[in-house]
């Protein structure tokens, strides 16, 4: 806010923002500490805040025993293939319903909208018999598909609500000047669809990076990403909280930060375009 | 506009995203419709038989499935409460000038960002364990004795930890939607007076009230069904004292290998998700035309 506030004023809101936004980061803040420590210095008591003997050992040991590069390489497939399809299917879908509505477009959406709500539990089984039956069961093809499916709604969404912010006179202006559909949507409507298509792409990754229903339920080993692999520590033997604060460091940095500089997309992409 | 070419070309476009959706939607629906009135199990192949409600009877009149959803309202309201009031509190703090605001933002939405198998497993032993989690080490430097959170307190804990996950949301959604509030307005009520409590609950409260409740509903249908969190820390134990209806209908299918029950339990899941869904589309939908 632009209003004049006292320094005084401002320096206690700072200070109490500062305090809860620590509080509230610490977890992730200590995961990433423990992650440089020895086991048994992850367990001391007192525990030991920075001074203690800084190791990579743990990024070292993780890779050795488990493979962690495997379930990272199957999350990446697996969120951006299924981004990649997702947006093959949603962008002429969505392109339709901005740029030619029908008295149906609304309902479409609105349907669309309607399969989100559908709680993943309702289909649990038989989708788990299907990729029985088809051999699908903890393959990478399996979770994309999967996955596609599910964020799809979310997808077809995100983009009408882009495209839709095009002005259809410029469409108009080119038309006039003769240009082709082709050319029309070459040259005009897809540089101003770039920025759109690419925040879709980014919180399309996250939600199905962090997708922890049929990730867990539909793999093994073979194609589990990282959430499935990271759950495989809830029952582990001896020690191991510095194996799993690294492994976890591993898993949820790259999307921190893909995260941190898309916090308005997020805003959009979660309320439908409801809150912008 | 519309020549009957674009028309055919746009129906051409879109039928990709519908078809797929509708059969991603409606088969295995349908499937599940179907095998809720059989008595269907994984470990008896071959024995399939109708059964008529037997499913729903079983499923409704059992003490778990009472306990599940208890815990599942729990979860939802407790989680619902905490976030959007923890949020609500934490984006008006934000919204004002605070130096190094940026950095604060960036700090506060974090906990979203993170995978649920993440999040629970860094609270159920770094922050919960009964002996070297913090809160251990936290409540005997105070003198206190620790607490074993996630035996002594099973569905708490998931309520912590998932609201943890979830006030961040709340507070990005509300701070946004407050950074969109006129300006002009809120000076102009200052200017002639206006309390901080009555601009409070005159002016930025109800500019806020579509983005609270569309809060509040999306948040239900991904509360509706929480799952990762419990199946790593508690596995909805001790009992059924942190089962929720999802994880109830996933120990059905998956590790009871019961098809028919299971199925009857997704559909009392699909016609609960439906109740909150109802309003959520209506909501929303206003908004399209707008």
């Amino acid at each position: 806010m632009a209003r004049t506030v006292s320094t005084r004023r401002r320096l206690a809101f700072t200070a109490l923002a500062w305090t809860i936004a620590l509080a509230l980061f610490f977890p992730i803040l200590w995961t990433f500490l423990t992650s440089f420590k020895s086991e048994g210095a992850a367990i001391a008591n007192p525990p030991s805040f920075l001074f203690f003997d800084w190791t990579l050992e743990n990024y070292h040991e993780v890779q050795e025993r488990s493979n962690y590069f495997h379930h990272m390489w199957n999350s990446v497939v697996i969120s951006f293939g299924s981004t990649f399809l997702g947006l093959l299917i949603a962008v002429p879908a969505a392109w339709a319903m901005a740029f030619s509505p029908t008295k149906n477009t609304k309902n479409i959406l609105m349907w669309m909208l309607s399969t989100k709500m559908l709680p993943p539990v309702g289909v649990l089984v038989p989708i788990y018999l299907l990729f029985r039956d088809w051999a699908l069961l903890d393959t990478l093809a399996g979770l994309v598909l999967v996955l596609t499916m599910v964020n799809l709604p979310i997808i077809v969404w995100m983009l009408y609500t882009y495209f839709k912010e095009i002005p259809g006179d410029i469409l108009e202006a080119a038309r006039m000047d003769g240009a082709s559909l082709g050319q029309e949507i070459l040259y005009v409507l897809t540089p101003m669809a770039v920025p759109g298509i690419a925040s879709t792409c980014l919180l399309n990754v996250i939600l199905a990076w962090n997708e922890a229903f049929w990730t867990l339920n539909l793999t093994a080993a073979k194609a589990a990403p990282l959430t499935a692999f990271i759950a495989s520590y809830s029952s582990p033997e001896g020690l191991f909280w510095a194996k799993l604060s690294a492994a976890s460091t591993m898993a949820i940095a790259p999307i921190l930060i893909l995260g941190w500089f898309s916090q308005r997309q997020l805003v959009r992409g979660l309320t439908f375009g409801a809150v912008k | 506009m519309a020549t009957l070419h674009t028309k055919s070309a746009a129906r051409a476009m879109m039928s990709p995203s519908v078809i797929l959706l509708f059969c991603w939607m409606a088969v295995p629906l349908a499937m599940t419709l179907y095998f809720s009135f059989l008595r269907y199990n994984l470990l008896m192949p071959g024995m399939e038989e109708w059964a008529g409600l037997f499913n729903y009877e079983f499923f409704l009149t059992d003490p778990a499935f009472f306990s599940a959803l208890f815990n599942t309202l729990i979860l939802v309201g407790s989680v619902l409460v905490i976030s959007v009031g923890g949020g609500l509190l934490m984006a008006l703090l934000l919204d004002q000038p605070v130096f190094g605001q940026g950095i604060v933002r960036v700090l506060v939405i974090s906990p979203f960002l993170i995978m649920p198998t993440v999040s629970a497993l860094v609270w159920k032993n770094m922050m919960m364990h009964p002996v070297y989690g913090l809160f251990a080490w936290l409540a005997k430097t105070v003198g206190l004795d620790p607490i074993d959170w996630l035996s002594a307190a099973p569905l708490t804990s998931i309520v912590m930890i998932v609201s943890w996950q979830w006030l961040p949301f709340a507070t990005l959604i509300l701070l946004t939607a407050l950074q969109s509030l006129d300006e002009d307005q809120m000076e102009a009520a200052e200017m002639d007076g206006a309390s901080l409590w009555w601009r409070f609950y005159f002016i930025v409260l109800p500019h806020l009230g579509r983005a609270i409740t569309v809060v509040i509903l999306i948040e239900t249908i991904f509360l509706l069904s929480v799952f990762a969190e419990i199946l790593v820390t508690t596995s909805g134990g001790p009992g059924y004292a942190s089962t929720n209806i999802t994880y109830l209908i996933y120990t059905q299918a998956l590790l009871q290998f019961d098809v028919g029950g299971a199925s009857a339990g997704g559909i009392v899941a699909v016609i609960l998700a439906n109740i909150v869904a109802f309003f959520l589309i209506r909501l929303i939908g206003k908004n399209l035309e707008g």
